[in-house]
């Protein structure tokens, strides 16, 4: 029992990690993304009312 | 209807008051009582104040609470750094500072009254202004939940009094970091989880529709501490007027999990909430751009994904089974990575703008602060390596590390916070004067070096001491004797500790001063012009 479990966990947990880390890195740098992303970073600078559009 | 709610408390209070077993419970009920009267008076008065305004007008931000929430930084970072700097004096010269007739001034009362008063008080408050200020900011929306705000801010501040006079009088449930007892943990829970829906409320009725990588770094610190809260501070009270609870948890699981909570304590606590300051304040600061927010999005992730698992690495050689210890090691070791990402992130914004180093003081903390999450970050995981542990381990040099990061790292990002909150709430030019943050800088910059390499010394010097044998296979050193050597290096802490704490007075003094409006003259203006026109490309004689 406890061997079936931890092989599950072990090797679950590296394919699980993996594969959160890869769909990371495929969001952050997906080329359609890059404007969004260029634009948020630049989000702190406006200085705007709530509401503002 | 936050008063409403109150009234329910206030009458469990009196309830509790009336029943309690123990005498510290009912001093506790019944100023957990005058709390929520005094409340109830305040809201009175405010109302009749109000006439015709709308105090919840949506198309206005809520500043106010903001600036409530940078003066009780202010006073709880005063408050906090004293005890530190009595604690060291007390350790340094236990006969000047030991006094017998006074329990509750001993060490062991006023260590964690020092701790939760940085972490939690000075800290958390820092966290509640600057997260109420940024989310509002990046979303462009008010504050979700009319008076609830408010009733998080204060119910806060009477969460750390309850802490703070409980420690005083004895009552601790002996948890590293989580000495309050049960029914001040209960309390902080409803808090928190008023503060998590004021948040996520924010972020639902946000105009912006990217939700900002600072908002995540805040939500994940919000999240994640009612996590860690609660499960590690699942206990069952002797009874409902006795503040003595029992945990849950024994033995090695306890440990396991008050160091899963102690150790996330600063992985969500000092860390993911400080860098949600970071990605703000320093772009809004130097007035550009966050240098990659690509890199923003993979460290955020890796961060609060490897975090979480690091814990054992406080429990190295313990009954803990080594492949769990091995596990919190390696997760120590993979931090490094996302760490010092967001260092590189924080530092390289200043791209195009390092001449501000020079000449914003607020700035060059800032990136300071940095330089000792850089340097904190790279010292962790190699402490959490198991035999640089099996020297470390209870030592001075852990305590160091913390003061590196929590002085370094987590002071300077709040100082830096608290004069441009300050500036810029009150609508200030300037600050009262620049040279007096330059004194800050200094002194503070100062103190922390003499703090930590002080430390080291001691650290590393004890270690050896304790694992020295001499011919014959007996301990070469009495334990005594290598308290005795520490004494040096003891007088160089409690200085640097005062160095701090001088430094934190003159910001204060300077706060003061430019929330009333007051510029000396004579200096430089323009310190933090609002916007300023990218430099022409002249190459310099010196390139």
């Amino acid at each position: 029992m406890y061997e079936t479990l931890s092989s599950f966990a072990q090797t679950g947990g590296l394919i699980y990690f993996v594969a959160i880390f890869g769909a990371v890195l495929a969001y952050a740098l997906w080329p359609k993304n890059q404007k969004k992303f260029d634009k948020a970073a630049s989000l702190p600078l406006s200085d705007r009312e709530p509401g503002d559009e | 209807m936050v008063s409403a709610f109150l009234c329910v408390f206030a009458v469990l209070a009196i309830l509790i008051a009336g029943n309690a077993t123990d005498h510290l419970m009912g001093v506790h009920a019944l100023l957990f009582f005058s709390a929520i009267v005094a409340w109830l008076v305040g809201i009175a008065l405010w109302a009749g104040k109000l006439g015709d305004r709308d105090p919840f007008d949506e198309t206005e931000y809520e500043d106010t609470l903001v600036k409530f929430g940078v003066a009780a930084s202010m006073f709880w970072s005063l408050a906090g750094l004293l005890v530190g700097v009595i604690i060291a004096c007390q350790l340094t010269w236990p006969n000047l500072f030991y006094f017998e007739e006074l329990g509750w001034t001993n060490f062991g009362r006023l260590r964690p009254l020092h701790t939760s008063a940085v972490i939690f008080a000075f800290g958390g408050n820092v966290l509640l202004a600057t997260s109420f200020h940024v989310v509002q900011r990046t979303t462009r929306a008010r504050l979700f939940g009319g008076m609830w705000p408010w009733f998080v801010f204060w119910g806060y501040q009477l969460f750390i009094v309850l802490a703070a006079t409980g420690y005083l009088m004895g009552i601790t449930q002996s948890k590293e970091y989580a000495e309050p007892e049960w029914y001040a943990d209960l309390w902080l829970t409803i808090v928190w989880v008023a503060y998590l829906i004021i948040f996520l409320g924010t972020l639902w009725k946000r105009k912006e529709p990217h939700i900002y990588v600072a908002n995540w770094f805040y939500l994940s610190f919000i999240v994640t501490i009612a996590m860690l809260h609660i499960v590690n501070n699942l206990s069952l009270p002797v009874s409902l007027g006795s503040a003595k609870s029992y945990q849950l948890f024994a033995g090695v699981q306890d440990a396991l999990t008050q160091w899963w909570y102690g150790h996330n304590a600063v992985g969500f606590f000092l860390t993911t909430g400080f860098l949600a300051i970071m990605y703000y304040y320093i772009p809004k600061r130097v007035d550009r751009p966050v240098y990659s927010y690509r890199l923003s999005i993979v460290h955020f992730w890796s961060l609060i994904f490897i975090y979480i698992w690091a814990g054992p690495h406080h429990l190295h050689y313990t009954a803990l089974p080594q492949w769990a210890q091995t596990l919190g090691m390696t997760f120590s070791i993979m931090l490094w990575m996302p760490s010092w990402g967001g260092m590189i992130n924080g530092v390289m914004t200043l791209s195009g703008a390092w001449d501000k180093l020079r000449t914003d003081p607020v700035v060059r903390m800032m990136v300071v602060s940095l330089a000792f999450y850089g340097m904190a970050t790279f010292e962790g995981p190699l402490m959490s390596v198991r035999a640089v542990n099996s020297l470390s381990h209870y030592t001075e040099w852990g305590i160091g590390h913390v003061h590196s990061g929590a002085l370094g790292w987590v002071g300077f990002i709040s100082f830096g916070a608290l004069y441009c909150l300050t500036q810029w709430l009150y609508k200030r030019k300037s600050l009262y004067s620049i040279a007096l943050v330059e004194w800050h800088f200094w002194l503070a910059t100062i103190g922390i070096v003499f703090y930590i390499v002080a430390l080291w010394f001691a650290g590393i010097m004890e270690g050896l001491m304790w694992r020295a044998y001499n011919d014959f296979g007996f301990l070469e050193y009495s334990f005594v004797e290598t308290v005795e050597a520490k004494h040096i290096s003891y007088i160089i802490r409690t200085v640097g500790g005062l160095l701090y704490l001088s430094g934190a007075l003159i910001m204060s003094y300077n706060l003061i001063r430019t929330a009333l409006g007051h510029e000396r003259i004579n200096q430089p203006t323009d310190a933090n012009p609002v916007s300023q026109p990218p430099a022409a490309a002249e190459l310099q004689p010196a390139e």
